[in-house]
């Protein structure tokens, strides 16, 4: 088990990483999840020990690491950019950490052969990386983590490079293909949908601090702070500020029905976050509020739509399903259904998530 | 602004070509309409910017003609086609100021000075740089010196068109929204002929009237984002556009029938006899999971829950086929398959095939 303490980073004045604790299990896929600059990188150089800490501790199974060099520990780590060997084949690129370890040509040729396998990289195996694509070239990084048979594994946005297509089929493989070796993955993204594919367990980080840290869908389905909301939801949670007034939560465009459930919820100012796939076209309900709001813009994202509409101080974003042309300037009706509410309180702390059903 | 015809256009990088796979662009032949906005959009190699490269006369086709309105452009040098590029990475000038830099494309073809600083004004206004326009370029950010050039590029009103290359490669996600937002108001602004190329679909169906999907050199559809997510023509359309792509299933077809495995499902409409290499296609959005017992009986093998939709992981006598589940939605104990009628396509060797309509074909 990899343990961090208290961990802080201050470059000068600035903090890097603030006051960071975790415990990450053997054989455990874990997802940094947060924008550029929110901490991800600093975090895994922390953690490989590229970067010493201004204050607390690193431990693996109970003992402190922070006095072993980095050549000494046993960490693969892979960047968004890749590195490769450029003068080596494939082959020999994914060999090398074996190599240099001293292992026996005949396993060293098992493990190529089986890492080049997963990677789909067999019939590449005696080219030079430089007449690869960029995806074939990341791959062989990869593949080169995976056989060195490291404890510790870091991925720092591994597959942003790379097509979405082949991102797709990446992202369902790689858990499968990491959680046989037993290492402890990390991997750091800026992308919610990633997180979410690849499972296991989410750190969500901001401003160097780690806001919340469990299951993936829990984290996403229950998130207990606004920041951890808006760092899990892309395009961002739509956030709107609402009074609650009794049984009424009212806001610049309107009031909506409190739900039955959160009645005795005390009355005072609020934050709403509604996820954008719960703003509705349609009425799903009576208890849906509707907005007439004009469009600003959208955006078709394959098999989604995303609709963006400004009204007022009112900006909102509605995703749906399927493939829809929406002019600008067209006047739409949204709805709004209470029960979707994710509601924080003043300190942006969570009072109320929507019910989650169907889990499977 | 300018008319774009590719006359019987191909190319290879072979001095002589034989066969159909020694071309890097197989032949093309389009015309692109005046004012439109285009993505090119395809897997690296797909030959996509091989056809940018042709229109922007850094290539001159093996074979085939490219027009702008009536003029043969063919072998014109890039400079003599008054065409303006926009780059994966800014190119600018360090040294000027944003304002200089969007300046010096329209002093170097001696606008009026006066025009000059309208446009560059209004530009400056439409990137929203306003509180930077006086600054060196060499102390922005990535972001903005991206929005120098395309604003380099927009600037100039009397382009025959304008041509991206994968032009938000740099761009953060946040900005990315931006820049895709901004660009598609200011082709609804200027009406310039616009060429996008990426391999993003996000980018593509966002930015484009009209999408040019290519694959292995070859243009395999042209169409509205609708018509591709609805009716892909080719078996990589509905593979490439949307997440999960489509569901490609081997099948046989008689009339109104297809037969998947041992079992059989209804057809929206009546095909002619097919031979070769027959599939179905359904996007995992039109397919549903539930415990009716008319379905076919699916075993599940992996589920995975994306929040929003759950993308099921299903076989039907050992075929694969995804299935989207809306949040909310269960897996049922004893799940059945069902298609929506309407939404299933034929496939024969990788084409669309029509139904008969009157029993003769389209």
């Amino acid at each position: 088990m990899l343990e961090l303490r208290n961990l802080s980073k201050k470059v000068g004045t600035s903090i890097h990483i603030n006051d960071v604790s975790m415990k990450l299990e053997k054989g455990s896929l874990n997802v940094l999840l947060g924008s550029t600059l929110s901490g991800k990188t600093s975090l895994m150089r922390l953690m490989a020990g590229l970067d010493k800490p201004t204050s607390g501790e690193i431990l693996m199974d109970g003992e402190s690491v922070l006095k072993t060099p980095v050549q000494k520990r046993n960490i693969a780590m892979v960047y968004q950019q890749f590195i490769n060997y450029p003068g080596f084949t494939v082959y020999e690129n994914i060999a090398s950490p074996m190599r240099v370890a001293g292992i026996d040509k005949k396993t060293i040729d098992i493990k190529v052969r089986e890492a080049a396998d997963l990677m789909k990289l067999t019939p590449y195996l005696d080219r030079g990386v430089l007449n690869l694509s960029g995806g074939q070239q990341q791959r062989t990084a990869l593949a080169r983590a995976l056989v060195k048979g490291a404890e510790l594994v870091l991925l720092d946005e591994p597959l942003a490079n790379l097509d979405y297509k082949l991102r797709e089929e990446l992202r369902i493989e790689l858990p499968r293909i990491f959680a046989e070796t037993g290492a402890i993955f990390i991997y750091a993204t800026t992308e919610p949908q990633e997180a979410l594919l690849l499972g296991g367990r989410t750190a969500t980080l901001h401003e160097g601090c780690v806001t919340q840290f469990g299951t993936t869908i829990d984290v996403y389905n229950k998130p207990s702070n606004l920041e951890t909301a808006q760092t899990f939801s892309d395009p961002p949670m739509n956030v709107i500020p609402m009074q609650k007034q009794g049984s009424k939560f009212v806001f610049s465009q309107g009031q909506v029905d409190c739900p039955k459930d959160l009645q005795s919820l005390a009355d005072g100012p609020y934050s709403i976050g509604i996820r954008p796939h719960h703003l509705m076209l349609s009425p799903s309900n009576e208890a849906s509020h509707k907005i007439e709001a004009p469009v600003s813009t959208t955006e078709i994202a394959g098999s989604e739509t995303f609709i963006h509409v400004l009204q007022g101080d009112l900006k909102l974003v509605v995703l749906t399903h399927g493939v829809h042309r929406v002019e600008i300037g067209d006047q739409i009706s949204i709805y709004m259904n209470p029960s979707k509410f994710f509601i924080f309180d003043e300190h942006d702390v969570l009072v109320s998530a929507p019910r989650t059903e169907g889990v499977a | 602004m300018a008319q774009i015809t590719l006359d019987k256009l191909a190319h290879s990088y072979l001095a002589n070509p034989k066969t159909d796979s020694d071309f890097a662009l197989k032949e093309i032949d389009y015309v692109w309409d005046d004012g439109g906005a285009y993505a090119l959009l395809g897997p690296s190699g797909c030959g996509k910017t091989t056809l940018l490269n042709i229109i922007s006369g850094l290539l001159v086709p093996s074979k085939g003609k490219i027009l702008f309105d009536d003029r043969d452009v063919t072998t014109f040098q890039p400079e003599q086609r008054n065409i303006a590029q926009v780059f994966q990475f800014p190119v600018i000038y360090d040294t000027m100021t944003v304002r200089q830099n969007l300046e010096f494309p329209l002093k170097n073809r001696h606008v009026a000075p006066h025009e000059i600083s309208k446009r560059v004004e209004e530009m400056i206004e439409v990137l929203d740089l306003g509180d930077k326009a006086n600054f060196k370029a060499r102390g922005l950010t990535a972001d903005e010196k991206q929005k120098i050039s395309l604003g380099r590029g927009l600037v100039r009103y009397d382009v025959n068109a304008i041509l991206f290359d994968e032009p938000l490669t740099v761009i953060d996600p946040h900005m990315k929204w931006q820049l895709r937002t901004k660009l598609k108001e200011l082709h609804r602004q200027f009406n310039h002929t616009m060429i996008y190329v990426t391999h993003d679909q996000t980018e593509a169906l966002t930015f484009a009237d009209k999408v040019v999907v290519m694959y292995d050199g070859e243009v395999v559809q042209i169409g509205t984002p609708e018509e591709l997510f609805d009716e892909p023509k080719h078996t990589f359309v509905g593979y490439f556009i949307g997440s999960p792509g489509m569901n490609i299933i081997p099948a046989d077809v008689a009339g109104n029938q297809a037969t998947i495995g041992s079992h059989s499902v209804d057809l929206k409409g009546n095909y002619p006899d097919l031979t070769g290499k027959v599939e179905l296609g359904i996007r995992p959005e039109f397919v549903s999971l539930n415990n009716i017992s008319s379905g076919i009986p699916a075993k599940v093998t992996g589920v995975d829950d994306i929040g929003r939709f759950k993308i099921v992981h299903a076989t039907i006598d050992s075929i694969e086929v995804n299935i989207v589940l809306n949040e909310g939605e269960c897996i049922p104990s004893d799940p059945k398959i069902t298609f929506e009628t309407s939404r299933i396509n034929i496939y024969k060797d990788d084409h669309l095939v029509y139904p008969l309509v009157n029993g003769r074909g389209l």
